[in-house]
């Protein structure tokens, strides 16, 4: 492959004022991911670059980031399909930034735990067998149980740059996730939360988070049925 | 909630970025004291299935309980498993618990503890529909009861009949619901997580574990968790290979604590490889691929499994496919002479790769840029799971002896311990299960032990002084060695030497290396001297734990003369029960590796031929 231009955001915590961006060229090896590059760069350029990383298939949602301007996970990130040779890596928008590509996540797990991201059932279970839920009721679940909380959506939302309260995608998401199972009788324990100024009625429908999820599920399509959810509560 | 922020709010010291208001607000942390000292009435260290099993339960029963974990919990590698969770629900069609047992002690080469292997398959059923009553979104039959899928190794009739449908499943994300739905139920009982806190030693005084310290990796410091109740559940040490599904975090950190506090590891010579991982990467591509009428193909077009399972073909046992892949390998037949074979599934045709394996062509095309209904892709075996670890009893306590004496206050779950359940070989689906059992009835005992009025213990005064001197000597290291450079070393002698094949020549030059690699070790040096997350620091930290894992891992390798399940060894390649019928337990001792053995338990099912 051709040389390649990395320019990395950098911030460290005790020395730096505020951010700057580090470049690294070097030729990277054909088949490599975005991550791979910056495996490269601190096992063999930079010791001291730091990101977050675990699974390295897309699955652990650890590395987030945001890549040419778009935001996705490090580790699905073909270099070749950058369709450039410079290519410019800072940490996920809207986050406070702990040091390089290290974001502070509490802000985003905060407004998950608003929402009450767990089954909220009242009828006692069957004893040893399991609630019946029909494949049709279970369908349902399909674009909302598979996100990995990487955060890409909620940090690619002006909305959420502009209003730090709001839920965002992601908890929305995560609300819709819970809000359609059939199993599940927790909407008054989550309506407060979620028909709100700072919940489904925030969005703008801008789509950013559509176009920045790399599991490819659609938030902005969810919130759209909690907004009619919500309604039909209302009634 | 109850996440833990440190001294000061970490928020508070950058910048938002990239929006309107990234204005820089910068302080200086204050009083990050190095010895904050936290008690909890049990901490467990981990967050996978099995930590936050044993968390939950304890937390249910109304305990005060910490779990401590290097990555936020939905990151841990449980989420990465794919197919499903072994049950013998019969939602679909017959099956009885003993098959499943049967088939458990069968796949274990007859080393697993028939006792250990029956309480887990009798618990399988209640800790499936467990998970679906906390809303583990399982796939659905018709009748709307959990999906179950066939999975390699589950039959029917005590091994004598057709595959059956046990593994329950959740599309091909089973880890990864399960995970999520018991963070979920963590939050709900609002179990308190501290969340990359890297744990660096346990505290044992008076034959009694009290606690750990541990690092705190955002804003460092170092601290200390004073408990009654210690559980580990740090899965695998995959890292110890250059090829290897396994995360990056997982590096032997539970098993390093365990043999620094002088305690033996059991039957560490036993490592799954999966044989089809892509290669380079060794990223786990399903055993789906070959269930569907993909092929593998040498250098020269040939499909090389007519030489060593001409009946089974492609669709032949792990270990089988994974040493016949090894051998073209060996014999200079890898795709232009390299380690790696191809899976060709062209001939399958586009309709039917889109529709039965998407996932697979998703990985393919993501991590090694190649279409399979293009091209071939190229794969090689990968290091997929540990079946030793930490030697426990049935109740998950912690054995110093490896056989009876429990060390008061301490227990393993998961990946990390050995119960055994896995013996030689671990089947596909169990080890989800494992994890699940193992988590709850870790957590189980430790409310019973609870319930006993233990007290805190009096800490001594150089409790985290192993700790403070590992920090300090990591951090202060000048010398010419990179960490990275030496954990490469590590990772491709590994796979080449203490692989899939192995004998006493290659064991003997493995052994010389990681000595060798110790000694440069003493001598590295970190290009991040800062406090605050210092993943330099933590590379280097679990380079350590690597190198020691992978040590007794050697050792036990070179010790057992004989062939058994996923221990190959050319020189002995045949199985042998006289001499070997018996785990192995291994102290890290400064005169090297000391062995001692213990029986295996056999209740129900006598040791015959193992043949599929």
């Amino acid at each position: 492959m051709a040389e390649y231009t990395f320019r990395i955001f950098r911030y460290d915590p005790d020395k730096d004022e505020t951010g700057r961006i580090q470049e690294y060229r070097f030729e990277p090896e054909p088949g490599w991911t975005v991550l791979d590059a910056l495996n490269y760069i601190k096992w063999n350029l930079d010791g001291s670059l730091t990101y977050r990383r675990a699974c390295r298939h897309g699955i652990c949602g650890s590395c987030g980031m945001t890549i040419n301007g778009k935001n996705g996970l490090a580790c699905e990130t073909q270099l070749k399909d950058l369709g450039t040779t410079v290519v410019t890596i800072e940490p996920l928008r809207g986050f406070p930034v702990i040091k390089d590509l290290v974001v502070d996540m509490e802000p985003f797990y905060d407004k998950l735990y608003a929402i009450k991201p767990y089954l909220i059932t009242k009828t006692p279970p069957p004893t040893d067998k399991e609630r019946l839920q029909s494949p049709e009721d279970r369908k349902k679940l399909d674009g909302k149980y598979e996100c990995i909380l990487c955060g890409c959506c909620t940090s690619s939302c002006p909305t959420y740059w502009a209003d730090k309260n709001f839920l965002g995608p992601n908890a929305l998401l995560k609300a819709a996730r819970f809000l359609f199972d059939s199993r599940d009788e927790g909407f008054e324990d989550r309506v407060n939360a979620v028909d709100d100024k700072h919940g489904v009625w925030r969005c703008h429908t801008i789509f950013n988070c559509v176009e920045a999820c790399p599991k490819e599920l659609n938030p902005t399509q969810a919130i759209v049925d909690l907004r009619k959810l919500m309604l039909r509560g209302r009634l | 909630m109850s996440e833990y922020k440190g001294m000061f709010k970490v928020g508070e010291c950058a910048k938002y970025y990239g929006t309107d208001d990234a204005k820089v607000i910068h302080e200086e942390p204050k009083g990050v004291d190095i010895h904050n000292v936290h008690l909890h009435d049990a901490v467990v260290v981990g967050a996978g299935l099995a930590g936050m099993f044993a968390a939950l339960e304890i937390k249910k029963a109304g305990y005060d309980v910490a779990c401590l974990t290097k990555v936020f919990p939905t990151r841990s590698h449980s989420g990465a498993a794919q197919g499903g969770i072994a049950a013998a629900l019969a939602n679909l069609e017959e099956d009885h618990i003993e098959w499943h047992f049967f088939d458990t002690v069968k796949g274990s080469d007859y080393l697993g503890d028939q006792d250990a292997i029956e309480l887990m398959v009798k618990e399988a059923p209640r800790i499936i529909y467990e998970y679906e009553h906390m809303g583990v979104p399982f796939s659905r039959t018709p009748d709307g009861k959990i999906m179950q899928r066939y999975f390699g190794g589950h039959v029917k009739d005590f091994g004598r009949g057709k595959p059956v449908l046990r593994a329950c499943m959740a599309a091909d994300r089973t880890g990864h619901v399960l995970l999520h739905t018991l963070w979920e139920q963590c939050v709900k009982h609002q179990v308190r997580f501290y969340s990359e806190f890297f744990v660096l030693s346990l505290i044992v005084k008076d034959g009694k574990c009290i606690g750990v310290t541990a690092w705190d990796l955002i804003n460092g410091g170092i601290h200390i968790f004073q408990a009654k109740a210690v559980v580990l559940a740090t899965g695998g040490y995959g890292r110890c290979f250059s090829i290897t599904t396994n995360s990056h975090a997982n590096t032997a950190d539970g098993l390093s604590l365990a043999l620094r506090a002088g305690l033996p590891l059991e039957d560490m010579e036993f490592v799954q490889f999966h044989p089809t991982g892509l290669a380079g990467s060794g990223i786990l591509l399903s055993e789906g691929a070959r269930g569907e009428g993909g092929y593998l193909i040498n250098d020269l077009g040939e499909r090389f499994m007519k030489r060593y399972a001409p009946d089974k073909m492609e669709l032949a046992p792990r270990d089988v496919v994974s040493r016949a892949e090894w051998s073209e390998i060996e014999a200079g037949r890898g795709i232009g002479g390299n380690q790696y074979v191809y899976l060709d599934l062209r001939h399958l045709g586009a309709e039917k790769i889109k529709e039965r394996l998407p996932q697979v062509r998703e990985l393919a095309m993501k991590f090694a840029g190649v279409d399979p209904i293009e091209e071939p892709v190229p794969i090689q075996p990968t290091a997929h799971y540990s079946m030793g670890g930490i030697p426990t009893d049935i109740r998950c306590r912690v054995l110093q002896d490896g056989k009876e004496k429990w060390l008061e206050g301490l227990w393993a779950a998961g990946e990390c311990a050995c119960v055994s359940v896995h013996g030689a070989n671990r089947l596909g689906t169990n080890s989800l299960l494992d994890a699940s059992v193992h988590g709850k009835r870790a957590g189980k005992d430790v409310v019973a032990y609870l319930s006993t009025n233990p007290v805190f213990e009096v800490l001594p005064e150089d409790a985290a002084e192993p700790a403070v001197k590992e920090i300090e000597w990591v951090l202060n290291s000048n010398g010419p060695e990179r960490p990275s450079e030496l954990r490469k070393i590590l990772q491709e002698n590994m796979y080449t030497l203490c692989g899939v094949f192995r004998d006493e020549q290659k064991l003997e030059k493995m052994y010389e290396i990681i000595k060798d690699l110790q000694k440069r070790y003493k001598n590295i040096h970190i290009e991040d001297k800062g406090t605050k997350f210092n993943t330099h620091l933590m590379e280097a930290i679990e380079l350590g734990h690597l190198l020691e894992a992978a040590e007794v891992i050697v050792a036990s390798a070179l010790n057992r003369t004989e062939s058994r399940g996923a221990h190959y060894r050319t020189d002995y390649p045949k199985r042998d029960d006289e001499n070997w019928l018996k785990h192995t337990l291994a102290w890290r001792t400064e005169e090297g590796v000391k062995f001692d053995y213990k029986p295996v338990v056999i209740t129900r099912f006598k040791p015959e031929e193992r043949k599929y």
